[in-house]
């Protein structure tokens, strides 16, 4: 079966760079790269009913942002490695979802970035790094 | 056994129907009744036109200025009167059942609830683990598109926050001041049969719902009858009952949503603000004006951030208020056997109240379905916005709606009456929130300010959301242009203004009989239409027990274990 690597990517320098060393890794071991952007998104929250409403309505704009923004451009960037890519937009916790479509998609090694877009907020709490590194079951390697 | 079942809910239509119908032809007899010797402590007949209203804890009968009516109150008086006294006799047309008076509308919604209980048997027990589960998310893949849609969670909340009011700390004391103990028994028996009408609607809310062109859902009772009905091949029907819901339903949150709740804040607002001697005793409407500033902020003005802020502060609020009766019981821990054995005994054998148990079990039920809105239609409009293949889950994350408003919240705070203030004589002359406000403060000292913080919470999320379902109403008969929203939406705040002005009793009494008119088409929906959800549980279960629908977290479990 063929090896596959995944990628959590936001749109911070740190995970560009993330995203370029996993796609060299892949074709050097002749791998599939997973890249996935995962927007932040609880399903423990209190919302309006109008916010519920046009939840559906927003959660395609998000997605559609966010790969229009962040997911294309890093895999257009990516095509030049030649190996075999696939990208996709995820809701949910970044470290949950990322070791969970790990464990789901049988990824042999993930690569994420050190510090992700939201500054304060991981120095407060802890970055999707050091949460993945403790959680998760296959080699994580983080780009600085 | 499907033709049988056609036939029992149009029968059940009919006669609601003629007897509404009927009964200008009653209410001079039943003035009569009113005026002779039965008092309300026989339980369930209305002896004064303040009667409604001091059962929603508004004011106690004596205190209510009937000579000293202002100019608005006189004009909407005579305009309400004539057609108030055809809806609230009709709607709450009682007929002479074992020496106590039963309310045709409250046996009507009992009927329904215990038959969604027994037809699907007893969902509200067998759906209750799973329901905890689907709230937790342990059947949601977080690596699907489903993630980022509403979750079960947050539309579960988003009810709530519409469902628990000021009603779950205020109208609680006067239940057992009128009912004794024993009210408290029925009214969860109401809250534990309501849990299975509550699943059928909501079910239904997302089975029916609409997925506009533009990307929004929406859905609710109305939309249920008008496929549903169209499906079983009586589109007519269908239609007739969706605009006869709608109808109630925009005319029923501008009272029972909105005027109720903004009299609750007001009156709170005044006790704390200095009693009788406050400025504001005699001058709600300034109270109102700014209550209506702020609810037209949010509504009218589209500021989301207020209702966003209120959205998260209510269930802390409510965390909040069930700390503190928690720690108020727990100061109190040897009175709480002797209050549960009351509430035990006193359902079946009630001391001085002599319509007997079935008087304070009607009183109980009544209590219980204005609390938590099972079999009235509006959780299912805001269930419906849950984006899920499985109506069904909707429908069992529900069913924890009345168990949390009703069994947990209710209960506690009758709890903390029974163990702190009931049968002390110091306390007469105090009704409603200020009753809780008091019982709790005896234990707690400080806590009638933050208490009256969280009524006003609640009470302004309350009527937000009763906007919304009220908006719904108005969109399905009017259409959903800007004009038309905005037509409805000032009128809306409009009344919260008349609502805090007010001495609210006829006024009251017609929104309360639009709430419960609203029961008769939605009630009549779930029977005809409950066969179709009995097929999709009946799937879903099967589908559960074969590991068709993946539980994540026991997946998750067990990849861990293997490792």
């Amino acid at each position: 079966m063929m090896k596959s690597i995944l990628v959590g990517i936001d749109d911070s320098d740190p995970s560009k760079r993330a995203a370029e060393f996993a796609a060299a890794v892949a074709r050097s071991q002749n791998a599939k790269l997973l890249v996935v952007y995962v927007i932040q998104w609880t399903p423990f929250a209190f919302n309006t009913l109008e916010e519920n409403e046009s939840r559906h309505k927003r959660h395609e704009e998000e997605i559609e942002t966010a790969s229009l923004k962040v997911l294309t451009p890093i895999l257009n960037n990516l095509s030049k490695y030649g190996t075999n890519i696939e990208g996709f937009v995820r809701h949910g916790r970044p470290a949950e979802l990322l070791t969970h479509i790990a464990d789901e998609r049988n990824i042999s090694q993930i690569v994420i970035g050190r510090t992700g877009a939201s500054g304060l907020k991981d120095i407060m709490f802890g970055s999707v790094a050091s949460k993945m590194v403790q959680r998760s079951s296959v080699p994580i390697t983080v780009v600085p | 056994m499907k033709k049988r079942q056609k036939w029992f809910g149009w029968l059940l239509g009919i006669i609601c129907l003629i007897l509404v119908l009927a009964v200008p032809a009653y209410s001079k007899d039943k003035k009569k009744e009113y005026s002779s010797s039965q008092g309300w402590v026989q339980g369930i007949e209305i002896p004064t036109p303040g009667y409604r209203t001091w059962v929603k804890g508004l004011k106690p009968p004596e205190a209510k200025p009937i000579e000293e009516k202002t100019g608005i109150d006189a004009i909407v008086e005579k305009f309400m009167t004539p057609i108030n006294d055809v809806l609230y006799n009709g709607v709450f047309y009682s007929i002479p059942f074992f020496g106590a008076k039963l309310k045709l509308v409250i046996a009507w919604l009992i009927v329904g609830s215990l038959f969604c209980t027994f037809y699907f048997r007893f969902v509200n027990l067998r759906g209750f683990t799973q329901a905890i589960r689907l709230v937790r998310g342990d059947y949601s893949n977080p690596n699907s598109d489903e993630a980022g849609e509403v979750s079960h969670f947050q539309a579960l909340a988003t009810a709530l926050s519409g469902t628990v009011g000021v009603g779950n700390i205020g109208a609680i004391p006067i239940l057992i001041m009128i009912g004794g103990p024993g009210a408290l028994f029925w009214m969860m028996v109401a809250g534990f049969i309501g849990m299975s009408s509550k699943f059928v609607e909501c079910t239904l809310g997302v089975m029916y719902r609409n997925n506009n062109p533009d990307g929004t859902v929406s859905g609710g009772p109305m939309y249920a009858m008008v496929k549903g009905f169209a499906e079983l091949g009586r589109p007519k029907l269908g239609k007739f009952l969706s605009y006869f819901f709608a109808i109630s339903l925009v005319i029923g949150c501008m009272g029972a949503g909105n005027m109720f709740q903004s009299n609750q804040a007001v009156m709170q607002f005044v006790n704390i603000t200095g009693g009788a001697n406050s400025y504001f005793a005699s001058r709600g409407w300034i109270f109102g004006l700014v209550m209506a500033a702020i609810v037209g902020m949010v509504i009218l003005g589209g500021i989301k951030g207020i209702a966003k802020l209120t959205e998260k502060l209510v269930p802390f609020m409510a965390l909040f208020y069930l700390t503190g009766a928690l720690v108020v019981l727990a100061a109190h821990a040897n009175r709480i056997p002797e209050a549960v054995i009351s509430i035990f005994t006193n359902a079946f054998s009630p001391e001085g109240i002599s319509g007997g148990f079935i008087g304070i079990m009607i009183i109980g039920f009544q209590r219980a379905v204005f609390s938590n809105e099972a079999g009235i239609g509006t959780a299912a409009i805001a269930h419906s916005a849950v984006k899920t293949d499985e109506p069904i889950t909707e429908g069992l994350v529900s069913l924890l709606e009345p168990f949390i408003d009703t069994i947990v919240i209710c209960t506690i705070t009758g709890l903390v009456i029974l163990t702190t203030v009931y049968g002390d004589p110091s306390i007469t002359g105090l009704t409603g929130v200020s009753l809780t406000s008091e019982a709790m403060s005896r234990t707690i000292p400080w806590v009638p300010i933050p208490l009256a913080v969280a009524v006003l919470l609640f009470a302004f999320s309350t009527i937000v959301s009763w906007s919304y379902y009220g908006l719904k109403g108005w969109t399905y008969i009017f259409g959903e242009s800007n004009a038309s929203s905005f037509t409805y939406k000032a009128v809306y705040c409009f009344f919260i203004i008349v609502g805090c002005s007010i001495p609210l009793t006829s006024v009251m009494d017609f929104s309360d009989a639009m709430v419960f008119l609203m029961t008769i088409p939605n009630i009549l929906c779930i029977y005809f239409l409950a066969p179709v959800v009995k097929k999709e549980l009946n799937s879903y279960w099967a589908r559960i027990k074969s590991g068709e629908i993946k539980n994540y977290r026991q997946l998750r479990k067990r990849k861990r274990n293997t490792r």
